[in-house]
């Protein structure tokens, strides 16, 4: 059941530093009936709201077994962002959700998963990579490939080398611009493409990041050839209902809030190619 | 269904009154036309003496003006700024109101649906065929709005045949006028001498039966047909039928675009004016000192740059882009989202612009030629 018009008051058990831009606030619906019903699929989205100023939305982290607990990373980069990412636990919030159409991980059991993120986007994956882990039989190979900037850039990378040891799991890391102690692979995240060991063939790859980013590498895999139905990958706009009734977030005939915010590149290449749709 | 012949009646001009009364004692609130600061607006109307007898008005592109005629008719003009969409679609209303408790809970008020049973006369074929459009956007999409689907179930619809369409007009081309034909509970045609009444629901039905009507003549209701038929004919501006979001897709890089930027400012009157635009924005607003606050919602723009802003980009950064969005999403896009193109022919957006783009000619000059 999601919660639609009217918010509930949400408890935020802790609040986590990743890094100095980006917060994890993990909360609790306060309404027990409320958070006992609440029910998430990973790549959905809560909008949050901070009293007195206003909603966004962002993306659940935490894993979708546990969907009365819920953790979101809050990059602080706007008025309602900066003021969530200075709360501390015990303070409240509202919340609404989850919004949205999820990751395909019914369709792709059986299969192998690439994961490839970038920059600050590989929060709306965390519960994809969280949700095969802990069902390791269901699904083939892993890959969880990573691109960013400057190598100063990454955050969660314990967890990255936490995911190389899962079993028939392969992590890679690209960085544009690094330095003496870098380890990974100096490029885009495409580069990374070649060092793949799982069979692509038999593979559905989930894509989170910068638009430019995305497109380059659904267009790899395309010319690669994966199915444009096989690749997915999660789109960000202006959303302030949630319900695709405000109209800030359409790309063209799509509401990016309901229609997705992930979407199999066949349903968007068409529209991503066209500059500032 | 009745053929028309057997269930058209006639009303006198002065028994109009007749109808208000009937619609108060029905608890209806009444809305209709009336004059004010140089436009016809739709507001309460106590009596006919409201409505705006004689009134013309002549319409261009940036233009608006309404002349007083000795004519007896009081539908004569053609439509205002608005008509129907605020009284369902509010410009602005408040969702929900939260107060912060000095232990820190938050108790959050939603605002409860509610409306008062209204009925608008003089409603246009246009403005119904627009309010369709919304009912399918906030009552028949994943999600029904509360607000509106409350408003919308508490509204009945008295149309009347439109016979003095603007130059700035183009319903006959859109297939939305200027002749209503489904959406109303009673429709009216006027005459010189009075009014063609006919239901088109069970509550219409039940109005007609308290009014007090005659038969209307073969000559009568020629009369009428002859004016609809006028009214569509005497249409100078049109929109190319059928799904043009192929089309404008495929023109998203067309030089025309930026030919309407420059002369578009950007202001946002045409989405206002639109009866079918239905984008909206929400936010705070937070007494000083208070730790409360109102969650609101009011009319947005897609020719605003907050309308496509996020972390650091805008999306939409400049008009070009907006014009774009505007028309590649009413044209175009509506198709795939509603099943049908979200332009009613109305014109408003041609008249209320300020400096006159005429959407018709933009559209046929990106339509023209080869897509780039």
């Amino acid at each position: 059941m999601t919660v639609t018009h009217c918010p509930y008051e949400a408890e935020i058990l802790e609040r986590r530093e990743e890094s100095v831009s980006i917060v994890t606030l993990t909360v609790r619906l306060t309404d027990a009936a409320a958070a006992g019903r609440f029910r998430f699929t990973p790549g959905q989205f809560n909008m949050l709201y901070l009293p007195e100023v206003g909603e966004i939305p962002v993306s659940i982290t935490s894993d979708a077994e546990t969907p009365d607990i819920l953790s979101h990373a809050i990059r602080d980069v706007g008025r309602v962002s900066h003021g969530l990412a200075r709360l501390e636990a015990g303070d409240r919030i509202g919340l609404r959700g989850p919004f949205g159409r999820g990751w395909p991980l019914l369709a792709a059991r059986g299969h192998n998963v690439i994961v490839i993120t970038g920059g600050l986007g590989c929060a709306p994956v965390v519960p994809v990579i969280d949700h095969i882990h802990r069902r390791r039989d269901d699904y083939g190979q892993l890959a969880i490939l990573h691109g960013v900037k400057h190598c100063s850039d990454l955050i969660w990378g314990d967890c990255y080398q936490e995911w190389a040891l899962h079993p028939d799991t392969q992590v890679l890391l690209a960085a544009d611009v690094c330095d003496t102690r870098w380890s990974g692979t100096i490029g885009p995240v495409t580069h990374l493409f070649d060092q793949l060991t799982l069979d692509r063939n038999d593979a559905f790859a989930m894509l989170c990041g910068p638009e430019p980013m995305l497109r380059a590498c659904a267009e790899q895999l395309l010319a690669d050839g994966m199915a444009a139905e096989r690749i997915w990958l999660s789109l960000e706009r202006n959303m302030q209902c949630a319900l695709g009734q405000c109209g800030h977030c359409q790309l063209g005939d799509r509401f990016v809030c309901k229609d997705g915010p992930v979407f199999h590149y066949g349903e968007v290449r068409h529209l991503l190619d066209k500059p500032d749709l | 269904m009745a053929s028309p012949a057997s269930t058209t009646a006639y009303l006198a001009r002065t028994d109009l009154d007749a109808l208000l009364a009937q619609l108060r004692s029905a608890g209806y609130r009444c809305i209709g036309p009336r004059l004010r600061d140089g436009a016809i607006v739709y507001d309460e109307v106590a009596s006919m003496a409201d409505f705006p007898a004689g009134v013309q008005v002549s319409q261009a592109p940036g233009r608006y003006r309404t002349e007083q005629t000795a004519s007896p008719r009081l539908f004569a003009w053609s439509n205002g700024p608005q008509a129907l969409k605020p009284f369902l679609f509010q410009p602005r209303e408040t969702l929900w109101h939260v107060e912060h408790g000095a232990d820190g809970a938050l108790h959050f008020q939603p605002t409860p649906a509610a409306a008062v049973p209204t009925a608008v006369i003089g409603v246009r074929s246009c403005d119904l065929a627009a309010l369709d459009l919304q009912d399918r956007h906030f009552i028949h999409g994943d999600w029904s709005d509360p607000y509106y689907q409350a408003r919308r179930s508490a509204l009945l619809l008295i149309a009347v045949n439109c016979t003095h369409p603007a130059d700035t007009c183009f319903c006959a081309s859109t297939g939305d006028g200027p002749v209503a034909h489904a959406g109303f509970d009673l429709v009216l045609d006027e005459l010189d001498e009075g009014f063609l009444v006919r239901a088109g629901s069970p509550a219409g039905e039940q109005l007609l039966a308290g009014l007090p009507v005659t038969a209307a003549s073969a000559a009568q209701r020629d009369s009428a047909a002859r004016a609809g038929a006028a009214a569509a004919a005497g249409q100078t501006r049109r929109l190319p039928p059928g799904n043009l979001y192929p089309s404008l897709l495929e023109r998203h890089a067309h030089a025309h675009w930026q030919d309407v930027a420059e002369r578009c400012l950007s202001c946002g009157n045409c989405t206002s004016v639109c009866p079918t635009c239905f984008c909206y924005r929400e936010r705070d607003e937070a007494p000083f000192g208070a730790p409360q606050s109102d969650h609101v919602r009011e009319w947005d723009s897609c020719f605003s740059a907050g309308h496509s802003y996020i972390h650091n980009r805008t999306i939409h950064a400049d008009t070009r882009l907006r014009y774009r969005q505007w028309l590649l999403h009413k044209l175009g896009s509506w198709h795939a989202q509603y099943g049908r193109s979200g332009c009613v022919g109305c014109g408003r957006c041609i008249a209320w612009c300020p400096t006159g783009i005429d959407l018709t000619a933009e559209i046929a000059a990106v339509l023209e030629g080869t897509p780039r």
